[in-house]
């Protein structure tokens, strides 16, 4: 509708912005409306939760920022570009350069060893081989993963298992963080290490987080910005003072 | 993604399901089997058939013949246009020298023979005898002679065709009955003398000179005719003691070993001799040339491809020529549909095994659907995923060509083996019918990827167009 190629002039610093993006799954003979005419905008080293019930249409939104998805209608601009625009190809890239992810599932491959699936992106970006281990034993020495590398996830507890995931998203330096549910399958001890990792990341690395959750307290404590949605529309927005106030660095860096 | 790294996530993913893409592999390998078994069985059989027709020169031989011999071979080609027989070159010693400067010939030499009376051990043996050039101690007419080749170029020497050898030892071989092995027949006979007659052409006025090898004199006959210089000669009789240096299995009937010849001779040692031969006659009724012609001479061609040119350039000449071209392309063109038959025949099974790899494969997908999304999560694109099947498909069809290769090499070696022990069995020769050209190897390992390529085609194309936010919901 108003998907107008470009960034408007108020959105300079945006690294993120939705308009009236919607995404419609045809489901038997009725219509699913999991994203229904949302417009957002994230700015560049902000840290936003998604808040909603499941079904709300929060993981479909961010399926549609990183690129996973393309919405029905409406616009998504990343990075000063619009990702409905973009051919297949240019999403992988997308994908594998601008957005880093990290799931509730964790999402490893089974097969291959910490390492291997931390190294992962960079095969797909042509990365040497004499390279990618140091960068991988670099991302894995942040997220505090030092040891272990060789086994195999199914071999980790889960907290190391996301530690895992956190690292592989941070291997290609990605401007964006898309965490969907990242402590979902964590004991809140786990949950809260994770947590101040993604904080320490969006905080010390200038990273834009985004990130799904349906626990309102969680999201209280990290994001410096809330949206709530429900059956696939915006239905509030709310400032952070708190989380804000609580940044050695507030709104992070550019 | 870069090459190696597809290789290595490849063949990872295969070692993942090993009993599956193992059984997989296997199938192809089984097809390639097949395939390479029928084929090297093919070339195999078509080197035996060939074989034998290089050794008797049937491929690589022109015979020429003067357009003045109208006994000849190839009458029809009288209405094709050249010369009138009348008027067409005589086939003397420059024309030989002439056709031997032409390209793509190696030799041309004359055929001269005779029949003659040889006596061994007081006893005469009458037999057709002929003279063959020094190429013959390089080529393979002569596999499998006992004894030696000449010595010399033109040595006293001769070589013996089994048949004769048999004949000099009382050991004529009745029809139906088994012919006593060469070596059998040469061990009493090589070093063995015989005396050889034969009648030389004397130029008139016959004043012979007692030739050196003639060691018994006769009085020479001179029917000269004085009138006509040109066309006289006289023919004096002379007897040669022989050496027996090798005795040959070469059939008679071949065309490069002379035909119905029993008994070879030097070449030039014929020709020293100047030997009458039939086309004497002729010399003197037509009257063309004061030197002696020779009724055909036989061109040998570098490369069987080549005959025709060589024939084409030989009848620029004057000349005649026969060679069995037609015999020869008909004979090829059995052997490329045979292969061809035995290629879909083997091909079936490859067939077969493509089918696996597809089913290999989309199982494949379904299992590691949640891996494929993830890939794509975390930035792999259509073409990585696509490619990674491939490989997939590449690796299994690569394994699975070199271990057919192998297990069709075995097949052919085992079918070889009972061949020849069936062989022994009828007292007959070991033959090699199973042969792997390089080529095979490579072209079926080829072949094998290739299919397995077009196997792959389909799933990888599937796996490709997955729906990444799908594939993550899949558990």
């Amino acid at each position: 509708m108003n998907a107008r190629p470009g960034p408007n002039p108020q959105s300079a610093t945006a690294a993120i912005r939705s308009e009236n993006v919607c995404r419609h799954y045809p489901m038997g003979q009725s219509l699913i409306r999991a994203v229904d005419g949302i417009s957002i905008q994230v700015s560049s080293g902000e840290f936003v939760a998604l808040l909603g019930t499941s079904g709300s249409g929060k993981s479909s939104l961010l399926n549609l920022i990183a690129g996973l998805d393309r919405p029905t209608s409406g616009a998504v601009i990343v990075e000063g570009k619009d990702l409905a625009r973009m051919s297949r190809e240019e999403l992988a890239k997308h994908r594998l350069h601008t957005v880093g992810m990290v799931f509730q599932s964790f999402n490893l491959i089974p097969s291959m060893t910490v390492i291997e699936n931390v190294a992962l992106p960079l095969r797909f970006a042509e990365v040497d081989r004499s390279q990618r281990d140091s960068l991988a034993r670099a991302a894995l020495d942040r997220v505090g993963l030092s040891l272990r590398l060789d086994h195999r996830p199914t071999e980790l507890s889960g907290g190391e298992q996301q530690r895992t995931s956190l690292a592989r998203a941070l291997i290609n330096r990605p401007k964006l963080l898309l965490a969907d549910e990242p402590t979902g399958n964590l004991d809140s001890k786990t949950g809260t290490e994770i947590m101040k990792l993604i904080r320490e990341f969006n905080q010390s690395l200038g990273m834009t987080v985004v990130m799904v959750t349906h626990e309102r307290a969680l999201a209280e404590q990290y994001a410096q910005r809330l949206i709530f949605l429900a059956d696939g529309k915006l239905i509030d927005e709310k400032s952070n003072v708190a989380a804000v106030a609580e940044s050695p660095i507030p709104g992070g860096r550019a | 993604m870069k090459a190696y790294d597809l290789a290595e996530l490849a063949v990872r993913n295969l070692k993942e399901s090993v009993l599956r893409n193992s059984l997989t592999t296997v199938g192809i390998s089984v097809g390639v089997a097949s395939l390479v078994a029928m084929l090297s069985l093919g070339i195999g059989l078509q080197q035996l058939a060939t074989r034998r027709l290089v050794r008797s020169g049937l491929f690589d031989t022109v015979v020429v013949t003067s357009r003045r011999d109208l006994r000849n071979f190839n009458r029809a080609d009288d209405s094709s246009g050249g010369p009138a027989p009348a008027e067409s070159p005589a086939l003397d010693e420059p024309a030989r020298q002439q056709i031997e400067k032409l390209p793509n010939v190696v030799e041309a030499y004359p055929d001269l023979r005779f029949i003659t009376s040889f006596t061994y051990e007081d006893k005469p043996h009458l037999t057709m005898v002929a003279g063959i050039p020094p190429s013959y101690k390089t080529n393979d007419a002569f596999e499998g002679l006992q004894g030696s080749f000449f010595s010399a170029d033109a040595a006293p020497e001769v070589v013996l065709q089994k048949t004769f050898a048999a004949e000099l030892l009382g050991k004529t071989a009745k029809p139906g009955t088994d012919e006593a092995p060469v070596a059998q027949l040469a061990a009493p006979l090589l070093g063995k003398e015989m005396t050889m007659r034969y009648a030389e052409r004397v130029s008139a006025p016959a004043v012979p000179e007692t030739a050196p090898s003639a060691k018994v004199g006769l009085h020479p006959l001179t029917e000269g005719n004085d009138s006509q210089e040109a066309a006289t000669y006289s023919i004096v009789s002379h007897e040669l003691k022989v050496k027996i240096v090798g005795v040959t299995d070469l059939d008679p009937d071949s065309m490069r070993g002379p035909v119905r010849a029993r008994v070879l001779l030097p070449l030039k040692l014929i020709e020293s001799l100047h030997v009458v031969q039939p086309t004497a006659l002729r010399d003197t009724t037509q009257a063309a040339n004061k030197a002696p012609t020779y009724s055909t001479v036989s061109v040998r061609v570098k490369d069987p491809a080549k005959i025709q040119l060589v024939e084409d350039a030989v009848k620029k000449m004057g000349f005649n020529t026969f060679s069995m071209l037609d015999a020869t392309r008909s004979l090829r063109r059995f052997f490329a549909v045979l292969d061809l038959f035995l290629g879909i025949f083997g091909s079936l099974a490859l067939a077969v095994a493509s089918i696996g790899i597809v089913n290999t494969l989309v199982m494949a997908i379904l299992e590691r659907r949640r891996e494929i999304g993830i890939m794509k999560a975390i930035g792999a694109s259509d073409g990585d995923v696509k490619k990674l099947f491939f490989a997939e498909a590449g690796v299994m069809g690569a394994l699975g060509g070199a271990l057919g290769v192998a297990l069709g090499w075995t097949i052919g070696r085992v079918i070889n083996a009972g061949t020849n022990i069936y062989l022994k069995r009828q007292e007959l020769a070991p033959e090699q019918i199973w042969f792997v050209p390089w080529w095979l190897v490579v072209g079926a390992i080829g072949f094998a990827i290739l299919v397995s390529f077009i196997s792959g085609l389909y799933p990888a194309a599937r796996a490709a167009r997955l729906d990444p936010v799908q594939a993550l919901r899949y558990e």
